[in-house]
């Protein structure tokens, strides 16, 4: 069979993203019809850069969505007559042609991108999430308490920071590090701190009215058990959700990313609780929790808000990093960061197999970034 | 000034102490010695071997006995032994080092000067095309982690497809000589990724100092643009920048690491992770003691800096 040309090529591309393209039309559309209602969301249609931004992420979100339906062929398999071949290339068993190529093991480029965002959304997001509950949970006291309690904390957070990243990694996410308990013993930590974060917000808002109290402390309390006990891998009714790489990479990148988010919050919190309503709540005998979390925290949601999408940009720089220098990511993984280590061998003579996924890290984190970035713009207009 | 110093030093040499303990405990795990013993004899050694082999060679006794041994040594200046080159640490290091100076020096003179232009010709006119242009390519640097920016520079000016092969994909060369064929692409893909951040810093302060009531003033005196621009404004904009110059010393640290591997120049960030993937332990505590150095000496910098050039903050000890 004749190869594609370059035409063919992105037309066939094209067309394999068609799930995307109409999720982002819907998507955008409604987002944008009802933009009024919206708030910060909203008002995101009335800056280009924002608009950018936000079709950027939901591409790759949505690609990890629909992975299944996107990629031609399986990421993992390897054909022989597709070793290093240029895009185009048709196999001839199935007669399915490797988009943009194989790489040097023979697998599809493609398919190999498209499942490498599968990764990405599952973890960046999530690591984030989690850093964000991390660094509030001991930035709010910092800031709020000053004193010994915030000398403490920021020396713990200085610690961390002063670590070269790569060393860490290095340090912390080898298979020697698996087969010891330092893993679980983090991830119980860690995960420990979100659901202490959420029992903190509604006691603290409901510990007067008992009553009411337990309907919601109560479901808290099991969903997060729950998930506590899946993601340390103690009792998985409902099957792994992380094994062993995954918790490793999640609770390392929360480590690092953390300390970050506690001296941004750290700083907000400083500068919010000399206001006016927060000495009318002390006045008014509130709890210092209350006031931290139900006073404080979300006049300082703005800027936190902005910080997340940047953070999830740099978590996605560094799982890129972790799988360039093939540190957790099992080998044979489509991780977009492992295989532009494996492509860059000969990105000399065949560099289809390392530029996808490097285009594809760079678009992401670029998205990200302009997201941030509009909604920065649109949060300072009022 | 001279109680916050010594507070400073204080807080450093503990910080310093804490990490290199923290990096001591994981390196002499279990799995992480048995690894040693193997990589040091031979891969198919029984587990008997492995313990008789590393009670030999002392690694059974207290943790915090050790350790104060080592830090003993490196008061003295001994660094101690390199398992992965069988030479002491002081003779590899600083060799290493300086390579991966002369690397930072061209990073620094490519990147300071390019993205403070960047900046200030970004913020001096805010909202125009001239801004808006120059901040998305701010923001796109920032967004183009170094195994990416190389990868693609590496594609476009060095590979046979594109054909312009201006520069030399490996800086193995450049050891021995830099020249801009060999040095060119490791310089600038670092310079791009550090550029981007300080680019949009020195223009977030450059527009911020452009509305000051003191250049409404010297613009309604009849001073021309570029005057004050580069006289009355330039200085002021430049203090918030200088401290996140000083800060991107430990970014570009996690840069040199990924620059040197990719263009395979044989730097401190070669030499870190070779130490730790042979789980070298002596020379990966040197290596992370020359990082915790880099990290708090930047930090002490930038705030003396800062009070130097902005002498409206006092240093309250």
């Amino acid at each position: 069979m004749e190869d594609l040309t370059t035409g063919q090529i992105f037309a066939g591309v094209i067309v394999q993203f068609t799930p995307v393209w109409i999720g982002i039309v819907v998507i955008m559309g409604a987002s944008a019809y009802f933009k009024q209602r919206l708030s910060l969301y909203g008002r995101l249609f009335d800056s280009p850069v924002g608009m950018v931004g936000l079709a950027l992420v939901l591409f790759w979100a949505l690609t990890a969505l629909f992975a299944d339906q996107i990629a031609t062929m399986d990421p993992l398999e390897q054909f022989r007559v597709l070793k290093n071949k240029p895009p185009g290339t048709f196999e001839p068993e199935s007669g399915i042609a490797a988009l943009l190529g194989g790489d040097n093991l023979g697998r599809d480029v493609f398919s190999r991108m498209v499942w490498g965002s599968v990764t990405v959304m599952q973890i960046a997001p999530t690591a984030t999430l989690v850093a964000l509950m991390v660094g509030i949970t001991m930035g709010l006291p910092a800031g709020y308490y000053g004193g010994y309690v915030d000398t403490a904390l920021s020396f713990l957070a200085n610690l961390v920071l002063a670590f070269p990243v790569i060393l860490l990694f290095y340090l912390l996410v080898t298979p020697e590090i698996r087969s010891t308990v330092i893993p679980t013993a983090m991830a119980s930590v860690v995960f420990l701190i979100p659901i202490l974060f959420v029992i903190a917000m509604i006691y603290s808002k409901l510990y007067t009215r008992p009553d009411t109290l337990w309907y919601f402390l109560l479901p808290a309390v099991l969903i997060g058990l729950f998930m506590y006990t899946h993601l340390i891998n103690v009792w998985n009714p409902t099957g792994v959700w992380l094994d062993a790489n995954g918790l490793n990479i999640f609770v390392s990148v929360v480590f690092v990313t953390s300390p970050a988010v506690f001296r941004i919050v750290r700083g907000l919190t400083m500068d919010i609780k000399t206001r006016d309503y927060v000495a009318a709540s002390q006045t008014r005998g509130e709890g210092p929790w209350y006031i931290m979390l139900w006073e404080i925290l979300p006049n300082a949601r703005g800027p936190l808000i902005v910080d997340a999408c940047l953070r999830i940009g740099y978590t996605t720089i560094l799982l890129g990093t972790l799988g360039f220098f093939g540190l957790g990511v099992s080998p044979e993984s489509s991780d977009w960061g492992m295989t532009i280590n494996e492509g860059r061998k000969l990105l000399r003579l065949f560099p289809h197999a390392a530029l996808p996924p490097a285009l594809a890290i760079m678009t992401l984190v670029l998205g990200l970034n302009l997201l941030a970035d509009g909604l920065r713009e649109q949060s300072l207009k009022d | 000034m001279l109680s916050f110093l010594s507070q400073r030093f204080g807080v450093m040499a503990l910080t310093a102490v804490c990490l290199t303990f923290i990096v001591f405990t994981l390196v002499n795990l279990q799995p992480n010695l048995e690894k040693l013993a193997k990589e040091q004899n031979n891969m198919r050694m029984s587990d008997q071997a492995v313990t008789v082999w590393l009670q030999e060679e002392g690694f059974n006794r207290p943790l915090v006995t050790r350790y104060s041994e080592w830090l003993f040594g490196v008061v003295r200046g001994d660094l101690g032994q390199s398992t992965r080159f069988r030479a002491p640490v002081n003779e590899i290091l600083w060799e290493r080092l300086a390579l991966t100076g002369i690397l930072m020096f061209w990073v620094m003179v490519v990147m300071v000067p390019a993205s403070l232009l960047v900046g200030v010709l970004a913020g001096m006119r805010e909202g125009t095309f001239q801004d808006r242009s120059l901040s998305t390519f701010a923001i796109a640097t920032t967004a183009t982690p170094e195994y990416v920016s190389g990868v693609i520079l590496t594609v476009i000016f060095a590979s046979k497809v594109v054909g312009l092969e201006w520069f030399s994909g490996s800086a193995t060369k450049a050891m021995e000589g830099a020249t801009l064929y060999n040095f060119g692409l490791p310089v600038l893909t670092m310079a791009l990724y550090g550029m981007g951040y300080i680019a949009r810093m020195t223009r977030a302060s450059m527009a911020e100092v452009m509305t000051a009531q003191y250049i409404r003033t010297a613009r309604l005196k009849g001073v021309s643009f570029r005057n004050i621009v580069i006289k009355h404004a330039l200085r002021n904009a430049l203090i918030a920048p200088f401290t996140v110059i000083m800060l991107q010393f430990p970014w570009l640290l996690t840069g040199v690491v990924i620059v040197e591997n990719l263009f395979n120049y044989k730097g401190f960030g070669w030499l870190l992770v070779e130490a730790a993937s042979n789980n070298d332990i002596d020379l990966l505590l040197s290596c992370s003691i020359v990082a915790v150095i880099v990290v708090l000496a930047t930090q002490l910098i930038s705030d003396i800096g800062y009070v130097y050039l902005n002498p409206r903050i006092r240093v309250s000890a």
